[in-house]
């Protein structure tokens, strides 16, 4: 797989063409009395083997977005583009493709499982015997080693059996044998713990250099986009206020309230107590 | 106020006891924040309930005094005795602010009835007028509008339910005020709100000391005058939150701190390791040090004998590393890419 996705990425001329983008996407959600706007005309583009992420606080329309480039909710007025084809109203068979290429990761690992099934069991569920040359055995194992995990540790495992470092990477390796192109990441390591958290960005990390994923990184924390990604959006109130690459929004920030976000997170040695003893 | 030896163990099942907090002992200063560490399932959670002495079957608190001020309570027997020893002890002598405590407004009430209902419970011929003007009185020393008192849940943003929580459960002057997470759930503004709350309350005397239970040290550092490390059950380095930041001793407090992420340009570089391995089976720990088998550190008597606990002036640590190397700052696992 890795001489493929890296054939597929090469295939993209460099960085005018974007793998997916969402151009002057809007969404509206009626309410009493008239409807709020949740996304509000944004456009972006994921080029391959990038990382970027969308920053935000609660209610910024983050999440919203995220949904709306998966295809699970539809948009109010805009435009959805996958490789070139404009893909915000495709149905069916078409569909289905578009949701094998794009995979995505939430926030609460322990949702997203069957209590009742062994990860084995999970990741066997409806997927064909034989892929090419290689058994299913064989694509769980090695869908398994790209998250750090060997099948020993997992495919005979309930879900309760797994820490939630664990359960997070059983669900990348999940989205990864499906042979994704994007992989959409919605808060997925906001419930872990700070050194989990810091192997699962390794995982991704890892996955855009040796796969060449195109992974878009949604959090409310400065600090995790700033380890993990290559490019940052900040939105605010459904408008994205500001973008560009990592390290010009973080060390360089343009707009007011990237610097408030910025001047709100609680740095571990600048921000220490000051002391009277 | 210092807690001793408090050990707490869950029933199991199985009939094996699983000690999740084991011989811990935690000392908190006249008027300073403590900060209390580790990752999930270490133990942070039990202790703190153990100390504001909600511990309910199947968490027993086997042994473990509490001392406030002249006054010392056996924790270990208090379980058995009735209700009308704890009513005056929690939320006037210990008060305790659980995890998700946000969540615990009432959505059919107003704000006022719950601070109503709290003040009553423990003093019966409390009038509905008493209750809200201390409430008030409480809000406009912390800058506070009083108008929430007149609001219901719903009405309120994340943030404000958090510090309404707070200011409710100190509404009593508790001595002490055991914080279990209280910032996790909120975005970062909302944070600093809440941790500046905390510090005005402590500068006014509100409560004359707080146990902070958090995994995230950004905002321990903030907000802590000490910090504890917990690590399966047990405290594993203990001191001023400037030293164990600046000079950590104990390879699990260094590998924490270097999994920190904030934005800055050293993060931007650095590629951290991450701890490997999981946290142990509190029912089956390693033997000798419990961290031994994530450690990078780890000597051959690491796994047989349990490591000293080491006091260095201010600073105390329980690692065989930290005993062959005094003074040396635990190296991080980072590195630069």
């Amino acid at each position: 797989m890795t001489a493929t996705t890296a054939q597929n990425a090469a295939a993209v001329p460099g960085e005018d063409a974007p793998v997916l983008s969402a151009i002057n996407v809007v969404k509206q959600f009626k309410v009493a009395g008239g409807h709020i706007t949740a996304v509000d005309d944004v456009s972006v583009d994921f080029h391959a083997g990038k990382v970027l992420a969308v920053v935000g606080e609660s209610g910024s329309g983050k999440s919203t977005l995220a949904r709306m480039l998966l295809r699970l909710m539809p948009v109010t007025s805009g435009t959805i583009k996958y490789l070139g084809k404009d893909v915000t109203h495709i149905r069916g068979a078409e569909l289905r493709a578009y949701w094998r290429d794009v995979q995505a990761v939430f926030q609460d690992p322990f949702a997203s499982f069957n209590q009742f099934y062994t990860v084995g069991a999970m990741l066997r569920r409806r997927m064909p015997a034989k892929q090419g040359d290689e058994t299913l055995d064989e694509l769980i194992e090695r869908c398994l080693s790209y998250v750090g995990l060997k099948p020993d540790d997992a495919v005979n495992k309930h879900p309760h059996q797994l820490s939630g470092g664990q359960r997070q990477r059983v669900m990348i390796a999940r989205a990864l044998m499906m042979n994704p192109k994007v992989l959409l990441a919605d808060e997925a390591t906001s419930m872990l713990d700070a050194s989990l958290r810091v192997s699962a960005l390794n995982v991704l990390q890892d996955l855009r250099d040796r796969l060449g994923l195109t992974v878009l990184f949604i959090t409310h924390d400065i600090g995790q986009a700033c380890y993990l990604a290559d490019e940052v959006i900040v939105m605010e109130n459904g408008l994205v206020v500001e973008r560009g690459i990592t390290d010009d929004v973080i060390f360089n920030p343009q707009n007011e309230y990237t610097k408030r976000l910025l001047a709100d997170v609680p740095d571990l040695k600048g921000s220490l107590k000051k002391r009277n003893d | 106020m210092r807690a001793s030896n408090i050990t707490a163990v869950y029933a199991a099942d199985s009939g094996q006891d699983v000690p999740a907090v084991d011989n811990v002992t935690l000392e908190v200063p006249e008027g300073q924040i403590l900060g209390l560490a580790g990752e999930s399932g270490c133990g942070k959670t039990t202790l703190g309930n153990a100390v504001a002495m909600i511990a309910t079957p199947p968490l027993y608190v086997v042994t473990g005094s509490m001392q406030i001020d002249d006054q010392t309570i056996d924790l270990a027997t208090l379980a058995k005795d009735s209700n009308n020893i704890h009513r005056p002890y929690r939320g006037a002598t210990v008060s305790l602010l659980p995890q998700g405590a946000m969540n615990a407004i009432s959505p059919t009430l107003r704000i006022r009835d719950l601070v109503h209902d709290v003040m009553a419970a423990h003093d019966k011929g409390v009038t509905k007028a008493e209750a809200m003007d201390r409430a008030t009185d409480r809000l406009k020393m912390l800058s506070m509008p009083s108008r929430v008192l007149d609001s219901y849940a719903h009405q309120l943003s994340g943030g404000m339910k958090q510090r309404m929580v707070t200011v409710i459960s100190t509404l009593l002057d508790p001595k002490l005020l055991i914080a279990d997470e209280p910032t996790s759930a909120l975005d970062v503004s909302s944070q600093k709100e809440l941790i500046e709350m905390l510090l005005q309350m402590i500068e006014m005397k509100i409560m004359r000391g707080v146990i902070f239970i958090t995994h995230d040290l950004p905002v321990l550092s903030m907000v802590t005058d000490r910090l504890a490390i917990m690590y399966a059950g047990k405290i594993v380095e203990n001191g001023r939150t400037e030293d164990l930041v600046h000079s950590a001793r104990h390879p699990y407090t260094s590998a924490l701190l270097a999994a920190v992420l904030d934005p800055t340009k050293e993060t931007r570089t650095k590629h951290v390791l991450g701890i490997p391995g999981s946290p142990p089976n509190l029912g089956n720990p390693p033997s000798g040090c419990r961290f031994h088998p994530r450690c990078a550190f780890a000597m051959p008597e690491c796994s047989t004998k349990e490591p000293p606990f080491l006091l260095e002036g201010n600073h105390q640590v329980a690692c065989w590393w930290a005993e062959k190397n005094p003074g040396v700052t635990v190296p991080m696992e980072v590195s630069v890419v």
